[in-house]
């Protein structure tokens, strides 16, 4: 058994499922993310597993116990709530030395303790500061400190980035990384914000409408998407509809409308994909070639993001334009290829 | 996600919130909702010495609405109490708005303005007798101006002594509510209000006063209720001309010993209370959400 | 309006507050019985009057009354606040609603019908009768004050301490109450002066058993009694304003704390 493990986990608030008969087990010492957009069960999920919600249904285990019936005061987990919750009432230190006082420290003991989480966290000589005096990513820390000082099983993010602003927010992800590999404690993290989860993530499970749609490493998410909303969530892509023609060994072939007939490799298709199914082709702008034969179109749009730059192409017959990753060429028209390596198939429905 | 789970988990700990709810509800229903009962019951009763006679009897709510002279004092009561209310809320609103927007050092001025409200209020009231009296403030200053040759005795007991005497003695009721709904409007909104070509004025109309409409529907109940149920202004600074409803119930219940008639006159006293102050909310409301 | 204006405005406005309460000390000071204008002389007489053991035991009575009050009507207060902002009840706005009854009901008729119920099921009047009709009129609020302080609280912070170990109970100590005392202080102060100087029902239900305000409204009927009640306004006024000074300091205290987490 894995270390965290949930197992077909429902709540429903009201009559509306918000979390829908989900499984997930994440390895001791993982950063383990949940993707998803709001609304989608997320955050519930995380307030499951730290004991602030009951589920419906299921069983929850950490490390081999089962949880269902433990309060939240008697888990093995810590959370850093979104809004921080930083005791408005007691300074730096004594947020920090909240969840310490219990446990019979010595008064030296304690002070090392915190006085070393504070180092950690990189607030060093600030223990003494009023709560109220704090900035957003000092309260970020001090709540990362006051969680991780009891050297929870497993540590609970919910949003823990959300409340700062960009630079910040990249700043913090680096840092967050640096410190769980330095503590080595299992994270879990909620997150709406795709990058967050793909940059800080071992492995990321992207949830939709209380389910979960795909688990697996954030390259493998990007690469091979299991379904039409992951691909779409996590980054640009673009879609053709296609007819599978022939299921071989090695290979599949479809005909991809404007790309005409296209032999993909076996490795690129969705499992359970048989001849005459209805798939997306699926592309990732970067994949996207430019070549002197090709489907050609019109230039519609260019952003220019320095690295990131990309530009939309119009096609004739086609509604959607195509995202294409670097500068626009020269000219109003442009001709372009999709490798058949590139390109991957996906379910057309769901 | 936040928002249908923040809180608390269901079903466990509703019930808890049940519970921390319930002592309360005890309370108030022990305290009010068995007296208000026994209230009605005693009102279907009529007085025989010193108990009630058998049986039931709507013989005091035919008293109650047919005699005319409670007619006056029930017409009055709404008058008086209507008037004090406007009154008191239409001198407190400029002073409420000018803490609000305008005054520099706020703190002191709402202890300013809290401090003579923690007086006894039966001294209040009786420190405008003092100023009304036939010997009093008025009359000895404008004496001593030789405005006058002789005292003025018509400014004490009458309706307008009343409505004087309880403008002063409500007034925190009406301060302090219009200063909370007014110091809560983002102050954004009325930059947004000019930006958008408000006058001061229009603004003021537009945003200022449709928000502030709680603050100000919160201090007329507060004070129009308590007037209608006060015996002690009338009879110290009312007299005979100025006296109200609550008087009778008092005499009633302290006096005539008519506990029926008594609740009859209470009761009726209290739904009138309850129905035009809850017009009066509809109404208020009604003006706020027509401003357009 | 201009600022000016409504200074202007703000100035009389103060004078007409003060005018009045103004005499109560004026007159407490004169060296007659009559309360008119001219005044004859300083005397302190009246202040010396005030060691009247009827008067004496109506204070402490109203003391006895306020502090059981305050305690109790704070007390349901705080739970009924911490029901109604932090768990999402059906029926919430009914006991809101009920709890706030009182509010729309004049003072009399509470005072009146809480007899007819004492004399019903015979018991007889007493100071504990008048907390139970100042508790009626003194939990609203209450209610209103602790509930505005709650709704500024992040239900976080409750549950943060939970994530790091302590019970309920603890909790409470720990963040709830010291986060609350502001608002449990003001309720305290607040729901003590109503109580203190509550006049309506106290006059039915106090029995033999005078509260000041009873006792005051006795002494008004005698003429010669009426400087040294003045006197009397006089101290309550002074003591009152230290309270009220005390009260506001609190509350802009906790004013300045923020209540939430972000």
């Amino acid at each position: 058994m894995s270390f965290l493990s949930v197992s077909q986990v429902s709540k429903a608030f009201g009559g509306a499922r918000v979390v829908d008969a989900v499984d997930l087990s994440v390895e001791r010492g993982m950063f383990f993310s949940l993707l998803g957009p709001s609304g989608c069960g997320k955050s519930t999920l995380l307030r499951m597993i730290a004991g602030f919600e009951t589920p419906d249904h299921g069983i929850i285990t950490i490390d081999g116990v089962a949880m269902n019936g433990v309060p939240p005061n008697l888990r093995p987990t810590n959370m850093v709530f979104q809004s921080y919750a930083i005791f408005p009432h007691l300074n730096v230190f004594d947020n920090i030395a909240y969840g310490l006082r219990k446990s019979g420290l010595s008064s030296d003991e304690l002070r090392r303790k915190v006085e070393a989480m504070l180092a950690t966290v990189r607030l060093e000589g600030l223990g003494a500061r009023a709560a109220d005096q704090l900035s957003g990513g000092q309260r970020q820390r001090v709540a990362l400190a006051r969680a991780l000082v009891r050297e929870p099983k497993v540590l609970l993010l919910d949003e823990p980035l959300g409340a700062l602003d960009k630079r910040l927010r990249e700043a913090m992800q680096i840092e967050l990384r640096a410190i769980q590999r330095k503590v080595g404690i299992t994270f879990v993290l909620v997150t709406h914000d795709q990058e967050e989860a793909l940059s800080l993530s071992d492995r990321v499970a992207v949830m939709s409408g209380g389910r979960i749609l795909q688990v697996a490493s954030p390259r493998e998410l990007y690469d091979r998407p299991n379904c039409r909303e992951v691909a779409d969530f996590i980054g640009e892509i673009n879609f053709f509809h296609a007819t599978v023609k022939e299921v071989t060994e090695s290979s599949v072939t479809v005909n991809g409308g404007l790309l005409g007939i296209v032999a993909l490799p076996k490795t690129n298709v969705a499992h359970g994909i048989t001849a005459g199914d209805h798939v997306l082709l699926a592309i990732r702008p970067e994949h996207v070639g430019i070549a002197p034969q090709g489907l050609s179109g019109t230039i519609a749009a260019a952003t220019f993001l320095g690295e990131r730059s990309h530009f939309h192409v119009k096609i004739p017959g086609r509604t959607e334009p195509i995202a294409v990753s670097g500068q626009a060429p020269a000219g109003e028209s442009v001709s372009l290829e999709f490798p058949p390596e590139k390109l991957i198939a996906l379910p057309a429905t769901g | 996600m936040r928002e249908r789970g923040g809180v608390a988990d269901k079903g466990r700990n509703v019930r808890q919130g049940y519970a921390l709810l319930a002592p309360t509800l005890v309370v108030v229903g022990l305290t009010l909702a068995a007296p208000l009962g026994l209230l009605l019951i005693t009102s279907l009763k009529s007085q025989s010495g010193i108990g009630f006679e058998a049986g039931w009897t709507l013989a005091q709510y035919s008293e109650v609405l047919g005699r005319g002279s409670y007619r006056i004092l029930f017409a009055r009561s709404v008058v008086v109490a209507a008037l004090v209310t406007a009154l008191t809320v239409a001198l407190a609103y400029p002073m409420a708005y000018f803490v609000a927007f305008h005054a520099r050092r706020k703190f002191l001025w709402l202890i300013l303005l809290t401090i003579p409200f923690w007086t006894s209020y039966l001294l209040r009231v009786f420190a405008w007798k003092i100023i009304l009296g036939y010997g009093g403030v008025i009359n000895s200053g404008l004496l001593g101006l030789g405005l006058i040759a002789e005292p003025l005795g018509s400014l004490l007991y009458n309706p307008f002594a009343v409505v004087v005497t309880l403008a002063h003695a409500w007034a925190a009721f009406a301060i302090l509510p219009i200063y909370v709904s007014l110091e809560k409007i983002d102050r954004s909104l009325l930059e947004a209000g000019s930006d958008l070509g408000d006058s001061k004025l229009r603004r003021f109309l537009r945003i200022t006063l449709p928000l502030s409409m709680p603050g100000v529907i919160g201090a007329a109940i507060l004070i129009f209720v308590p007037t209608t149920g006060d015996f002690v202004t009338p009879e110290l600074v009312g007299g005979p001309a100025g006296a109200m409803i609550a008087n009778i119930i008092e005499t009633q219940f302290t006096q005539v010993g008519n506990w029926p008639l008594g609740a009859a006159l209470a009761l009726v006293s209290m739904t009138m209370v309850a129905v035009l102050a809850g017009l009066f909310v509809a109404a208020a409301r009604a003006a706020a959400r027509a401003v357009r | 309006m201009k600022n000016r204006t409504l200074l202007a405005y703000a100035c009389f406005y103060l004078a007409f507050l003060y005018l009045p309460v103004l005499v109560l000390p004026i007159f407490s000071f004169n060296n007659s019985a009559f309360i008119a204008f001219p005044l004859t002389g300083f005397t302190t007489r009246w202040y010396e009057a005030l060691a009247d053991s009827a008067l004496q035991q109506a204070l402490v009575n109203s003391l006895k009354v306020g502090v059981v009050t305050a305690l109790l009507s704070t007390l349901l207060g705080l739970l009924a606040a911490k029901a109604v902002t932090q768990y999402r009840l059906r029926g919430r706005g009914v006991a809101l609603g009920m709890i706030s009854l009182p509010l729309f009901i004049p003072d009399i008729v509470l005072g009146i019908s809480l007899l007819l119920l004492l004399g019903t099921i015979g018991l007889p009047l007493s100071l504990a009768s008048v907390v139970l009709g100042h508790l009626l009129i003194c939990a609203p609020f209450s209610l209103a004050v602790l509930v505005a302080r709650f709704e500024g609280f992040d239900p976080n912070l409750e549950e943060a301490s939970a994530d790091l170990g302590e019970d309920r109970w603890m909790t409470f100590w720990r963040v709830t109450f010291p986060l609350m005392l502001p608002g449990i202080i003001a309720s305290l102060l607040l729901t003590f002066i109503t109580s203190f100087d509550e006049f309506l029902v106290a006059y039915f239900l106090s029995g033999t058993q005078a509260t000041l305000p009873v006792y005051i409204w006795s002494q008004l009927r005698f003429p010669a009694r009426l400087p040294m009640v003045l006197a009397l306004g006089t101290i309550i006024l002074c003591v009152s304003v230290v309270l009220v000074v005390l009260a506001e300091k609190l509350r802009n205290q906790g004013v300045k704390k923020p209540m939430v987490g972000a």
